[in-house]
């Protein structure tokens, strides 16, 4: 009787998990221990506790995988208000870190609620537009863009021009995915380059516009913002094509890398496992977003296909903007790399976009009559 | 039909939908792409620039600084060493609020206000991540007072290291000399001489005296260390390590004792005494009073002893010995009476009845002798011992400029001695040439007459004096003065020791030779001028007073030291050999204000043979007036 009690067990704990996808989860996990376990200098306490951020992760992952879609979707609007208040309470009470008013204190801990928003505003922009039942029309996609555009201004504010970027972006994509008319999109580009140059005056703080700056020629400030992309691209070039070997790579070793367990832990993957390492990386990362394609292109209904869409493409946009920044091609911005560098709150928000992924693969897929 | 239209919508939605998917997925794959081309750009095309970058940010070179060489005299006693110093050193970075903490440091160890100065032209001069000094020499005492409270006190730490000490302080200053801080100068200096590669690290640098004439040997030979550095600079660890090699010990020819004797014998007067060795022109003692501590200098002399040192009357820094430039007076007879006889101008047995002063033909300008009424019948010997002016007024009008220039020239007068300290001066010794090229004037047949008894235009040093005597008391060998016997590397290993240089060699008639140094001894005897210094001498010794004028006498107006301002009295001189059979010691002695040679300087002279030859320490003289 126990080998049947095992199985079952077995199956209610694996029921709602994509092991296909959740393979190419733990790989990638893996590598972000191997990697935080030599840009730390050895330390196994980082690693302990990069695991426990995993474990928290994968269980906030498993929970929501067992959530069937339909109270996911139920959620989406009261997460969104809850999200707008926190920011408003941000935005009246939030505490200052490095100049910028991001956290809630709320006794026992600090929260950023931005972070919420990440999740929140795509959930509740797919929930609009399901709800419209029909064919969308432009009135629609105001509404959306309405409902995208709140919590932006609110998170620009802090100022938190990374964050608020990265939801303008998921929040593109659930537009994009429902089927925005190219022409708009043409439209909005053009409005988009027109405007930058007015944000570039106008819109934003000194750092942000050194950043920029700082990414088109890194030399001209080389021990100021530009050192950290220097240093970088120091790494990823010396590494050549086969690396320097794991524990081995100088620039790492001897703290020429900022942050090189969080934002610039690719630096340190990179200079110790070369290009050959590189490629190998980005074909798993390759391969993880093309498990999330087909799931976003299998999913049943309108809500689950566009939440699926925009958290796969924000995923692929986590990676590529990171490595992009690292190898010197975008601007700095701290973001980190998805499931590799260390920290508890990407993890989990990353799990947890994961988690209702699986949900929409492993529900029963109705098919509303 | 409503369903199918839903359901038809729904299909065409889907397929629109999964449009925009594979868009996406193209539009991944592109950036990816663009990523990979990137990482290709980077780790291929320019793996070697980054990986030469990646090289330079690791490795440093750090110089390793050597110890510089330590300074003896003769018998081994140390005259410059080295030995580990403890300075305060503060980052400014580091540290909130500087003044307050500066203020609360001074609670426990002690900041003078020139220390305050001092840091803060530092602190602008530097960034503020640089350890700065704010105090150097700490005691035992308050290192360990800071050790226990450094907590107090981010920023700041006791750093160690080598400082040069010269123990024996004023008494050798004039020689030794001392190191300072590197300037840029001095590094201007270096790399122009392509010297600056082995200063990587070194912070000083002789300045003065030996430390500066023999810097290269000091110094050494800087090491070189790879080492691996984090992004602050820390070292990591050593890659390779060339080790530096020590700066050669000197062996000084210098004997202290003879020194501290000669300083003694000087008592409170001012002047200079100059003692070598005529059969190899090693220097035996080399003073210059008053001296100064040199080790005020080594760290950067502080504004008040360097006020007190350069303003004082007394003139601490100039080194008389050297480069204090006096007329000879009548030192300068012996070469006189030298010239006479080998240019056939006087004969041994020539003899004139001297009236107390001698005129130009024509001229009713008398030149007078220092004695009034004259001495008398006057022969050669006689004109030495007495120290005969007329004698010499005489012998120069017979001689004439020229002769006496190109002659007295040739015992070192009005040249270099090549003496191996820096800044010897050539003192001057008159021609028409110069008198022409400095004045514009013509040389007048009078101004050879002031010539003759070491006046008028002549400048020369104590050195050029002593050096000068050597060639008359080893029958005309030029060695060139020289404090280094020996010079042996860390290892004891034996370097150099062949500083002995014959320049050249003046061919003088053995016969002319004996009678000036026969006649010099009498000067020492009964009936000479310095015969009360050379009463009772267990040795036979020879020598010459002079006196060299400091203001000069109106025509018709007596010299009255009693009513002339102490510091414009005469300069005494004497210089002397002995023992007189076969000389092992030349000296000059000049007592700046001292009066008259014979019983100021030849006194001196006296005490200082006297430890030459039988070791008694003089007591301190007594100063006269």
């Amino acid at each position: 009787m126990i080998p049947l009690n095992i199985k079952k067990v077995w199956l209610y704990f694996t029921r709602h998990i994509d092991n296909f996808l959740l393979a190419g989860i733990f790989l990638l996990m893996l590598i972000g221990l191997i990697v935080l376990y030599s840009a730390t200098g050895g330390s196994s306490a980082r690693v302990t506790s990069q695991l426990i951020n995993m474990a928290i992760a994968c269980a906030v992952m498993w929970v929501v995988a067992n959530i069937p879609l339909q109270r996911i979707m139920r959620m989406a609007f009261p997460l969104y208000v809850l999200g707008i208040v926190l920011l408003i309470a941000v935005a009246l009470f939030g505490e200052i870190q490095n100049g910028a008013r991001r956290w809630l204190n709320l006794g026992v801990i600090h929260v950023q609620p931005s972070e919420l928003l990440k999740i929140a505003v795509p959930l509740m922009m797919a929930w609009y537009f399901d709800k419209t039942h029909t064919a969308l029309r432009w009135r629609d996609y105001v509404v959306a863009a309405l409902i995208l555009l709140l919590p932006v201004v609110f998170i620009v504010r802090q100022p938190d021009l990374g964050t608020a970027l990265l939801i303008l972006i998921s929040g593109f994509y659930v537009i994009f995915l429902a089927g925005l008319s190219w022409r708009v999109m043409a439209g909005l580009t053009v409005a988009v380059a027109v405007s930058l140059p007015v944000l570039w005056s106008f819109g934003m703080h000194d750092y942000q516009r050194k950043r920029i700056m700082t990414m088109l020629d890194p030399s001209q400030d080389a021990l100021g913002a530009g050192y950290h992309t220097i240093q970088s691209s120091i790494a990823i070039g010396s590494g050549g094509i086969a690396g320097k070997g794991w524990m081995k790579g100088t620039q790492s070793q001897l703290d020429f890398l900022p942050e090189p367990s969080t934002d610039f832990i690719f630096s340190v993957f990179s200079e110790e496992f070369g290009l050959i390492g590189n490629s190998l990386l980005l074909s798993l990362y390759l391969i993880v977003i093309g498990r999330c394609l087909v799931i976003a292109a299998s999913a049943p209904t309108r809500f689950a296909r566009l939440v699926a869409g925009s958290i796969t493409l924000t995923f692929f946009t986590y990676v590529f903007v990171n490595m992009g920044m690292v190898s010197g091609i975008l601007p700095v911005v701290g973001i980190p790399l998805p499931l590799i560098s260390y920290g508890g709150t990407s993890m989990v928000t990353i799990l947890l976009g994961f988690g209702i992924l699986m949900s929409i693969q492993t529900h029963p897929k109705l098919v509303r009559t | 039909m409503n369903d199918t239209v839903e359901l038809r919508d729904h299909i065409r939605e889907i397929r629109y939908f999964r449009i925009r998917l594979i868009i996406s997925a193209i539009v991944v794959v592109v950036l990816f792409g663009l990523l990979l081309g990137r990482f290709f750009y980077l780790q291929v095309s320019q793996a070697e620039h980054y990986t030469t970058l990646a090289e330079a940010n690791r490795i440093a070179i750090q110089p390793l600084t050597p110890n510089r060489g330590i300074i003896f005299d003769r018998n081994g006693e140390i005259l410059a060493q080295n030995y580990t110093a403890y300075t305060l050193e503060i980052v400014p970075d580091q540290v909130k609020d500087l003044d307050a903490a500066i203020d609360e440091l001074a609670t426990i160890i002690e900041i003078t206000p020139e220390d305050r100065r001092r840091f803060n032209k530092l602190k602008r001069d530097n960034t503020k991540f640089k350890s700065l000094p704010i105090r150097s020499r700490l005691t035992d005492f308050e290192v360990a007072r800071f050790a226990e409270s450094q907590y107090r006190f981010p920023g700041m730490d006791i750093k160690a290291y080598p400082l040069r000490h010269y123990p024996k302080g004023e008494l050798v200053s004039h020689v030794i000399g001392y190191i300072g801080r590197i300037s840029d100068k001095d590094l201007e200096q270096l790399e122009a001489d392509k010297r600056l590669k082995n200063y990587h690290g070194s912070t000083h640098i002789g300045r003065i005296g030996i430390e500066k004439s023999y810097e290269s040997a000091l110094h050494g030979q800087t090491g070189f260390e790879q080492v691996e550095t984090d992004a602050v600079g820390r070292p990591v660890r050593t890659l390779s390590r060339v080790a530096p090699v020590a700066g050669s010990d000197l062996a000084l020819s210098l004997d202290i004792g003879l020194q501290q004797a000669a300083v003694q014998a000087f008592g409170d007067y001012r002047g200079a005494l100059v003692a070598l060795d005529p059969s190899n022109g090693e220097i035996l003692a080399f003073v210059s009073k008053p001296g100064f501590d040199p080790n005020l200098f080594v760290d950067g002399i502080d504004h008040l002893n360097w006020r007190l040192l350069n303003e004082s009357i007394d003139r601490p820094l100039n080194n008389r010995a050297l480069r204090g430039v006096y007329p000879p007076g009548s030192t300068f007879k012996p070469f006189m009476a030298l010239a006479g006889l080998e240019l056939g101008k006087r004969s041994l047995g020539y003899a004139f009845n001297d009236p107390g002063f001698f005129s130009l033909p024509g001229s009713s300008h008398r030149f007078r002798d220092w004695k009034p009424g004259g001495h008398g019948w006057v022969d050669l010997r006689k004109s030495l011992v007495i120290s005969c002016d007329t004698y010499y007024y005489m012998l120069a009008h017979d001689l004439g400029i020229t002769n006496i220039h190109d002659f007295i020239g040739q015992f070192g007068f009005g040249k270099e001695t090549g003496i191996d300290i820096p800044g010897e001066a050539a003192g001057l010794l008159p021609s028409p040439e110069w008198k022409k090229r400095r004045f514009n004037q013509k040389w007048l047949p009078g101004d050879t007459i002031s010539v003759g008894i070491g006046q008028g235009f002549n400048l020369s040093t104590p050195l050029q004096l002593t050096f000068a005597m050597m060639l008359l008391a080893n029958d005309g060998k030029a060695y060139r003065p020289h404090f280094v016997k020996q010079q042996v590397d860390h290892y004891n290993n034996l370097v150099k020791d062949d500083f002995v240089e014959e320049v050249y060699r003046l061919n003088l008639k053995p016969e002319y030779l004996n009678y000036v140094r026969q006649a010099l001894a009498d000067v020492t005897r009964p009936g000479g001028t310095a015969s009360r210094a050379g009463a009772n001498t267990a040795y036979t010794f020879a020598g010459k007073t002079g006196t060299s004028q400091v203001i000069n006498i109106k025509q018709g107006e007596r010299y009255n030291a009693s009513k002339i301002d102490e510091r414009h009295r005469d300069h005494a001189l004497f210089t002397a050999f002995a023992p007189v059979e076969s000389p092992r010691i030349v000296l000059t002695v000049l007592v700046e204000n001292g009066g008259s040679g014979g019983s100021t300087a030849a006194p001196i002279a006296r005490k200082v043979l006297d430890y030459f030859f039988l070791g008694t320490m003089p007591e301190p003289a007594e100063k006269a007036g």
